[in-house]
């Protein structure tokens, strides 16, 4: 204990600053405040699991993400500290002594570390759209994660397949968890995942022992149980029918809901509204842009195109409640887009159509058993 | 004696990074770049609306975040005849600039210098000497003995602890690290430094574009950010007070803190004046709208080309001489591999025919990236820093030339040493100044021209597909903080038909074309020292210079693919 003050010492960190950080995670992770004290335990604690970041098709923003961490002095310390054994993008001039130290943690912790993954693992090919150090990445992903304790799949890509698995997925692009099947699995999916999110998972794993609760998709009900739609600071335009119409238009201007910009926030679930970006400052709606809906499986084929309107969102009034909203869509999305297929005239196009509907089909599956646990 | 070695990965944001180098006599005679990472994005953006590319391209790169939507804005612009109004084109001035001023923070601190900056000879330093040094090079606030004592405490912690973080496994000790200890002290706490700042002046993207990384204001005619000086909603005083605050906060740190650094630290290397020089020609898109005369002659920095480095004629960009080979890259074009192809009529079936992994070599005398080859008038291109400041030198740019004749008489040297790894990294420090400088110019045209009341944001003529024509081609240009990029588009039926994207890395990184001319980080490397070919710290001073992403990760294999070398363990 005494020699863990020292090192936030050392960083410059008090011990008041510190369990302001751990209420703050608390916060976020929606525990009483009583449970601060047990959080900054855990933190201190000499036992907690070494990680491992590995990196596949993937364009760091996740990594980037992390290097805007909320309080960087603590939260570099928590992230350090605790565990980071290798990373590629952080470990400067790490060289090949990082794969050593990678594989030392393999053997050594076996069983008991965390592994990070960021990016898809391409498995078409024999898996040649991804090596590094000449091993392919569902190789390396194997062997790491095989042997890790929790994997925590961050940003779209790592989770679901996010861009790279957009049709017609060339490289055969999935996330983790198909690579891994059976594996304990976190995954905290976003373009890119917002790094107080992580924070907060890291946390919660080392305050409880356990993973957090998650949906069927694996994303922790703390983050990602409520929609955006239900938590946005727009909500009440939405409900008494003022919309923007134009980019730059009085609506616009006075912050109006996006519903008719294309906003996805009704069918995404994610805590944008709440948590915000880069220390709390904003979100995509609070900026001016609709939500893409970025934390959704196949978010790619499932959401886009960007601006086109959600069908048949119902509720142009107060006493809709999201849940109904939600219901309704499920019906509607999947003959939408099956008759958007059906009047195009570009063949690719169906295609992509195709794809949108199975993965819009997926995802109302999930929000209408997300639906049946709130009530 | 011939050796050959192996640096993978070498990581960058765009992909994996691979070097083969073949090392006789202590210098580097021959190499090989490759990518060994491909997704397809060009592939996956066919038949879909071109208002949505940006967001696709945009996750080309996550540490650039903003590039790639620009490029990509701007093609579907210039392909429907669209013009953005005013406001739009400064807030992305203002986006750009900070991406910029930032990724150069990141890259000269966080990437770069620790191939010139000896973290455990810090130790060593006297805290009242480094003061000194510190106080003699700048006014920069944090100059006390006390202040480097207290660096160095949590150094000697970091080191105590046995977990370095992010100094783990340096080349410390290396015969060709050459700073006093003091000089690597002061680095290491503006090393600490510029890792709380980098976060703080990128809020400006947060402020304009909702978040970073991958802002998401973007739109194709403007930008979705609204402006009303009388809501709460919108880009008001309160918030332009802000971006005001984070420009000055960057101002600072430039001018106090990094460019004293280049010129202490430069006279120590100037022998790398005089190495990786490459092929010295350089392109530039030039940036920056600064005022209604269109592109090129109303924009800031300007465009052009330098072929063989003379400096005496800078040749006009025509972006029909762009073209791309894969005769080295696992690709097949219709029309056989020995021609190149313009971007429009560019094509992406890849094709695999590399070594089955796990392998040690690849087959250069064959096809070895993911990378193509592109080439201007058939020439390989260097683009960077390094050349849109010597595109500007050469043009007579007046502040460009002012601060480069400042840097270059501080060094006592003529513009020749430009050409070089030391070139690079100066060149990338000089554009950050200038930028810095020049950004609050273009929030204060902003601010004036809200004050006419003019509110908007975006031209939303073109916006509904149906007022579009059957087919537009188009391309956008950016020059993105490692260089020249360009995103060409065919818009067919109102969605994409096809689209190709030339960027910074492809230019850089690129294997040889069909003539056996190498791509310049191939042509860089060659007479390269390599002190000691276990531990080749000198392949990453090249290759840095160049800017990779973040942290760079290096692999050493020999021919029989063990692993090869021992860095020193502290």
């Amino acid at each position: 204990m005494g020699d863990f003050s020292d090192l936030l010492e050392s960083h410059g960190v008090t011990r008041r600053e510190f369990l302001k950080y751990c209420s703050a995670l608390g916060a976020a992770l929606a525990l009483p405040l009583s449970m601060t004290a047990k959080i900054a335990e855990a933190i201190e604690s000499d036992t907690r699991p070494p990680v491992i970041w590995l990196e596949f098709q993937d364009c760091a923003g996740d990594s980037e993400s992390l290097l805007r961490a909320n309080r960087p002095t603590v939260g570099d310390l928590v992230l350090d500290h605790i565990s980071l054994d290798y990373h590629e993008t952080i470990m400067a001039a790490a060289g090949h002594q990082a794969e050593a130290s990678q594989q030392a943690t393999v053997e050594k912790y076996k069983g008991k570390y965390i592994c990070i993954v960021e990016g898809s693992i391409p498995t078409e090919a024999g898996g040649v759209y991804c090596t590094i150090g000449g091993r392919t990445a569902v190789d390396i992903l194997k062997q790491v994660g095989g042997n890790a304790a929790l994997i925590i799949a961050v940003g779209n890509c790592a989770a679901y397949g996010g861009l790279p698995a957009a049709h017609p997925n060339p490289t055969g692009a999935k996330g983790v968890s198909e690579i891994l099947p059976g594996k304990t699995i976190i995954n905290l999916p976003g373009c890119p995942m917002n790094v107080d999110n992580l924070t907060a998972t890291v946390v919660h794993y080392l305050t409880f022992g356990a993973a957090p609760a998650c949906d069927r998709h694996l994303r922790p009900l703390f983050a990602y149980g409520k929609r955006i739609h239900d938590n946005c600071e727009r909500r009440a335009h939405f409900d008494a029918g003022q919309y923007v119409e134009n980019w730059g238009d009085y609506g616009h201007r006075q912050g109006w809901c996006l519903y008719k910009m294309g906003c996805k926030g009704p069918e995404t679930f994610h805590n944008c509204p709440t948590l915000r970006w880069n220390e709390g400052l904003s979100w995509p709606v609070m900026a001016g842009h609709g939500c893409v809906g970025c934390s959704e499986p196949l978010f790619f084929d499932a959401m886009m195109p960007m601006y086109r309107r959600l069908p048949n969102v119902p509720g142009f009034g107060v006493e809709a409640s999201a849940v109904k909203i939600g219901t309704a869509i499920v019906g509607a999305s999947a003959a939408i887009f099956a008759a958007h297929g059906a009047v195009t005239t570009a063949r690719n196009w169906k295609k992509i159509g195709k794809a949108k509907a199975e993965a819009r089909e997926e995802i109302s599956h999930l929000n209408s058993d997300s639906d049946s646990e709130e009530s | 004696m011939a050796q050959k070695i192996v640096v993978d990965p070498i990581t960058r944001i765009e992909g994996h990074l691979r070097i083969e180098a073949q090392i006789e006599n202590g210098k580097i005679v021959d190499a090989w770049s490759s990518s060994t990472m491909f997704r397809g994005v060009e592939r996956i953006l066919q038949n879909r609306d071109p208002r949505d590319a940006w967001y696709y391209t945009q996750r080309f790169c996550g540490v650039c975040t903003t590039v790639h939507s620009i490029a990509s804005i701007r093609a579907v612009e210039n392909a429907l005849g669209i013009k953005i109004p005013f406001n739009a084109e400064m807030i992305r001035n203002i986006i750009m600039g900070i991406q910029n001023v930032q990724d150069h923070v990141i890259h000269f601190y966080h990437l770069h210098a620790l191939d010139w900056v000896d973290v455990v000879s810090a130790l060593n330093a006297d805290p009242a000497k480094t003061a000194a040094l510190q106080q003699s090079i700048s006014d920069w606030k944090f100059s006390s003995a006390d202040y480097f004592a207290g660096i160095q405490k949590r150094v000697a912690a970091f080191v105590g602890t046995g977990k370095l973080g992010p100094f783990t496994n340096g080349y410390w000790g290396h015969p060709a690290m050459k700073l006093p200890p003091e000089a690597n002290l002061m680095a290491v706490a503006h090393y600490l430094e510029a890792l709380q700042l980098q976060k703080e002046i990128i809020k400006i993207h947060a402020i304009l574009g909702s978040k970073n990384p991958h802002p998401q204001t973007f739109l194709v005619g403007g930008m979705a950010i609204p402006i009303d000086p009388n809501s709460q909603n919108a880009l008001n005083a309160d918030k332009i007070a802000q971006i005001k605050g984070y420009i000055a906060m960057a101002k600072e740190f430039v001018e106090q803190v990094y460019i004293p650094d280049i010129l202490a630290v430069a006279p120590f290397y100037l022998d790398w004046a005089g190495i990786g020089c490459g092929h010295k020609n350089y392109l530039s898109y030039g940036e920056f709208p600064d005022d209604n005369r269109g592109y090129p002659e109303g924009f800031w920095l300007p465009a052009g080309v330098i072929v063989n480095g003379d400096l005496s004629k800078v040749m006009p960009v025509d972006h029909k001489k762009v073209t791309e080979y894969v005769t080295h890259s696992w690709y097949e074009y219709s029309g056989g591999d020995g021609v190149g192809k313009h971007p429009w009529e560019g094509e992406t079936n890849w094709k695999y025919t590399g070594p089955q992994p796990p392998y040690e070599f690849l087959d250069t005398d064959n096809k070895y990236s993911w990378v193509k080859s592109p080439r201007y008038d058939d020439k390989p291109m260097e683009v960077g820093p390094l050349s849109r400041m010597l595109v500007a030198y050469a043009s007579g740019h007046k502040e460009v030339k002012q601060t480069v004749d400042f840097v270059l008489s501080q060094l006592g040297a003529g513009p020749a040493v430009l050409f070089s790894t030391l070139g690079r990294t100066a060149a990338r420090a000089v554009e950050t100044l200038i930028t810095i400088n020049k950004m609050g110019q273009w929030l204060d045209k902003l601010v004036a021209n809200i004050k006419t009341g003019d509110y908007s944001i975006h031209n939303g003529k073109l916006w509904e597909p149906e007022t579009w024509p059957a087919q537009a081609n188009g391309y956008g240009f950016h020059e993105a903080p490692r260089g020249a990029l360009g995103h060409w588009i065919v818009i067919e039926n109102k969605n994409i038909k096809n689209y190709q994207a030339v960027v910074p890395t492809t230019w850089n990184a690129g294997p040889r074309d069909p003539s056996g001319t190498r791509g310049q980080y191939e042509e860089a490397l060659i007479g390269t020292p390599i002190a000691d070919p276990e531990r080749p710290l000198e392949i990453l001073r090249t290759m840095h210079s160049f800017d990779p992403c973040l942290a760079c990760a290096v692999h050493l294999y020999d021919e029989k693919g063990a692993l090869r070398s021992k860095a020193k363990i502290l």
